[in-house]
């Protein structure tokens, strides 16, 4: 049987209800139009939210009769809140997204445009870094534009902490685990990270993988390859994993602590873990908790290790390139050509690139070496911008890379890796059971 | 359509007027159940069928929607997380009904009464009634922080624990936020029957020499038995929909230890996008709960209420 297109989205929303009735949760409105002739986003709270409002407010004063219409949601619940009003075709113009898998499943569901000849535009084509674009692209194609800082996962440790044992960053693996029992006889806890809300756990994953077995088995695994997840690099990485908690490489109680407090990265500026993996939000959460801390040159910073005999570049990088906007398939014309007017001439222009830089984010432009130079902390902005630019891989957070589906199953299986209820082999036969779905 | 054949309940053949002998049928106009029956059709039938329907439906949330047979029901039915989820909100409901209803009844006993003090010790226990269920798992997730949490305060090193990241124990912790929460609730139905019990049971106990305890045995006890009844149909139904505070708390973590069924029908729904999955686990919830709610109404008494008082 094959209902009709209309009656068979009057029954996925009616499906939805249920679903959103049994669980209580509750939905506003669609997007608020400001109007004839104007277009909406959505924009993620938090610390780059200003950079977000200068560009769209200079851009509204210029253009009064092309105005946007913004709305601020936090992180998670706009997750899931966006996919729903994209599969309702009740979009904003822009929307905002991490590339990878999701936008895939947009470009399948026909829910976004095709800005490739955007992306050909001269006055844009030489604007961001290559490898930063690439991740908008889908098949070739280009269906999403930078608009954020770059976010590489980096190493960062209290300095001080280090100079207390004699301890230099770790450039191996080897050397990484030397430093936990000193640390530990010291009475600090190596590192600190945030294993209950689940996804600071992925770069460990996603570093080891790629620093044992090289980025074609992360590749692999993105693209469905059968039974990827039993790679030995895979295996190898779960294993040294649980080694590093065995040996009590993470502060105890690491399983409790959440991310959303800042609880995680407090416990580096207070002295109480020497190290943390994290994304650039590590620093501005230093910077916000504990501006001294920074200014007074404790914060140290170093790119994840190489393994002895492991396959992958130590230059490889591991994080989320950027965040990106894509255009609503479902927008009016009108509403299209706001959006991409704005695109094309204002999307990190130089206010918008020194208003990232200002709230501790590196924007993926090319040519920015002066506007850093003269930025609040140049050496720190450098080293985020460096890594990028110079990375021969940049993977993609693997929640976002992969499907929904495998990135949930990936974040609970890793988690209970962390916390022994599952080994290397049990994880790799049950991620290998997601692929598909 | 249902609607019309309900709205007129009494068959036209039946209002011809009753043969003497019968007594006539009295009572509401069953007309006035009209708009209650709507809204019931409308946001309860019609959004179940739904469920069902899409419960065969392969959709991710987007794009078009595909026939997917039983696969959903032989995935989720063979999916060892669900079994889990099951047993989890089974265990759940029971040790909470365990746990929050001695506390609930004596509370509710002891702010009924005429002690000192009594009325600032209930505004007091009344408060987290008060208090949204997102407040007050952040607020939880905050004191249960085992580095900068209560544990950091003077004294209270011991309370320093790994409590939501412990997997054994994380599932107590949910428990008793959850009563933290319900008990005050259920405290003040307590409350309300113990005041409704005539004071002359207790006067003439007190003259036949009954002790405290015999009289809260043998007069506060029995004549609480549909309040009891009532609150455990709230607790146990109740407990099947446990959904804010375990989601800000722990989001079912850590691993699947607090995946209630509710959460994972959530989880499967919108954050890994399977919508005809998560329609499965919301019928298997429905079913569970119309099971539960039948149950519970057949067996406890609750259908057979009467007043408690005949002979005073």
């Amino acid at each position: 049987m094959k209902a009709s297109g209309s009656a068979r989205r009057a029954l996925a929303a009616v499906g939805l209800t249920a679903v959103l009735v049994g669980a209580a949760a509750c939905g506003t409105a669609g997007p608020q139009t400001g109007g004839e002739g104007s277009a909406s986003a959505w924009i993620i709270s938090g610390v780059t939210e200003k950079a977000f409002d200068n560009s769209f407010d200079s851009w509204n004063a210029a253009h009064p009769d092309q105005k946007f219409a913004t709305q601020s949601f936090a992180n998670d619940p706009y997750k899931q809140k966006i996919r729903t009003a994209v599969g309702a075709a009740d979009a904003p113009t822009l929307i905002y997204n991490w590339g990878g898998g999701v936008l895939r499943s947009y470009v399948e569901a026909g829910s976004v445009d095709d800005l490739s000849d955007l992306a050909a535009d001269p006055a844009l084509k030489d604007r961001f870094l290559p490898s930063v674009a690439a991740v908008g692209q889908v098949d070739g194609k280009t269906y999403a534009v930078p608009n954020n800082g770059v976010k590489p996962v980096m190493i960062y440790y209290n300095k001080d902490l280090f100079a207390k044992i004699g301890a230099q960053p770790p450039s191996t693996w080897g050397e990484l685990m030397a430093l936990v029992p000193k640390f530990k006889a010291a009475g600090i806890s190596p590192f600190a990270v945030a294993g209950q809300p689940k996804w600071p756990l992925l770069p460990w994953f996603a570093y080891l993988v790629d620093r044992v077995g090289g980025p074609e088995v992360l590749n692999g695994i993105v693209a469905n390859k059968p039974d990827g997840w039993s790679d030995p690099a895979v295996l190898q990485a779960n294993r040294m994993i649980q080694d590093l908690v065995n040996q009590d490489g993470f502060i105890k109680g690491f399983a409790s602590i959440s991310t959303d407090s800042g609880a995680d990265v407090a416990l580096l500026y207070t002295g109480r873990a020497a190290m943390t993996l994290g994304l650039p939000a590590t620093y501005q959460t230093i910077k916000t908790g504990d501006a001294k801390f920074v200014e007074d040159g404790k914060l140290g910073y170093f790119p994840f290790p190489a393994v002895e005999g492991g396959k992958g570049d130590p230059a490889d990088v591991v994080g989320n390139p950027s965040n990106y906007w894509s255009i609503s398939a479902a927008a009016t014309p009108q509403e299209k050509q706001v959006a991409r007017d704005y695109i094309t001439n204002n999307l990190l222009n130089d206010r918008y690139v020194m208003d990232l830089l200002t709230v501790g984010n590196v924007p993926p432009v090319a040519g920015i070496d002066d506007t850093i130079a003269t930025s609040s902390d140049p050496d720190y902005f450098r080293t985020v911008y460096d890594v990028t630019a110079k990375a021969p891989s940049f993977q993609l957070s693997l929640d976002q890379a992969l499907s929904p589906a495998q990135g949930d199953a990936l974040l609970t299986n890793l988690q209970q890796i962390f916390l022994g209820q599952m080994t290397p082999e049990q994880f790799s036969a049950a991620m290998n059971a997601t692929i598909g779905s | 359509m249902t609607v019309s054949t309900a709205s007129s309940p009494i068959p036209a053949a039946a209002r011809v007027p009753a043969p003497a002998g019968r007594p006539r049928r009295t009572g509401a106009n069953g007309l006035l159940a009209v708009p209650a029956l709507v809204f019931f059709v409308v946001f309860a039938l019609v959004p179940l069928a739904g469920a069902v329907v899409l419960s065969f439906a392969d959709w991710d949330g987007l794009g078009e929607l595909g026939w997917a047979g039983w696969s959903n029901w032989a995935g989720v039915l063979t999916d060892p997380v669900t079994g889990q989820a099951l047993l989890l909100t089974v265990k759940i409901m029971v040790v909470s009904w365990l746990v929050q209803t001695p506390i609930s009844l004596l509370l509710g006993v002891f702010t009924a009464g005429t002690q000192r003090y009594r009325a600032v010790l209930a505004v007091l226990y009344f408060v987290p009634l008060l208090l949204s269920s997102a407040a007050v798992a952040i607020a939880f997730k905050a004191i249960l922080d085992p580095n900068f949490g209560i544990g950091g305060a003077p004294g209270l090193g011991f309370l320093a624990q790994d409590w939501l990241g412990d997997p054994d124990l994380v599932l107590y912790v949910v428990i008793f936020v959850i009563a933290w929460q319900f008990v005050p609730f259920h405290t003040l139905l307590y409350q309300a029957g113990v005041r409704q019990i005539p004071t002359s049971l207790y006067e003439a106990a007190t003259i036949d020499g009954a002790s405290t305890v015999a009289q809260f045995r043998h007069i506060t006890l029995p004549q609480l038995r549909y309040t009891i009844v009532t609150s455990s149909t709230l607790m146990l139904t109740g407990s099947l929909t446990y959904f804010d505070v375990v989601f800000v708390l722990t989001g079912g973590g850590p691993g699947t230890s607090t995946r209630l069924l509710p959460l994972d029908m959530y989880l499967t729904g919108f954050s890994a996008n399977d919508m005809g999955g998560a329609s499965v686990l919301a019928v298997i919830l429905v079913v569970a709960g119309l099971g539960l709610a039948f149950v519970l109404t057949r067996f406890s008494g609750f259908a057979r209420m009467s007043s408690e008082q005949e002979g005073l």
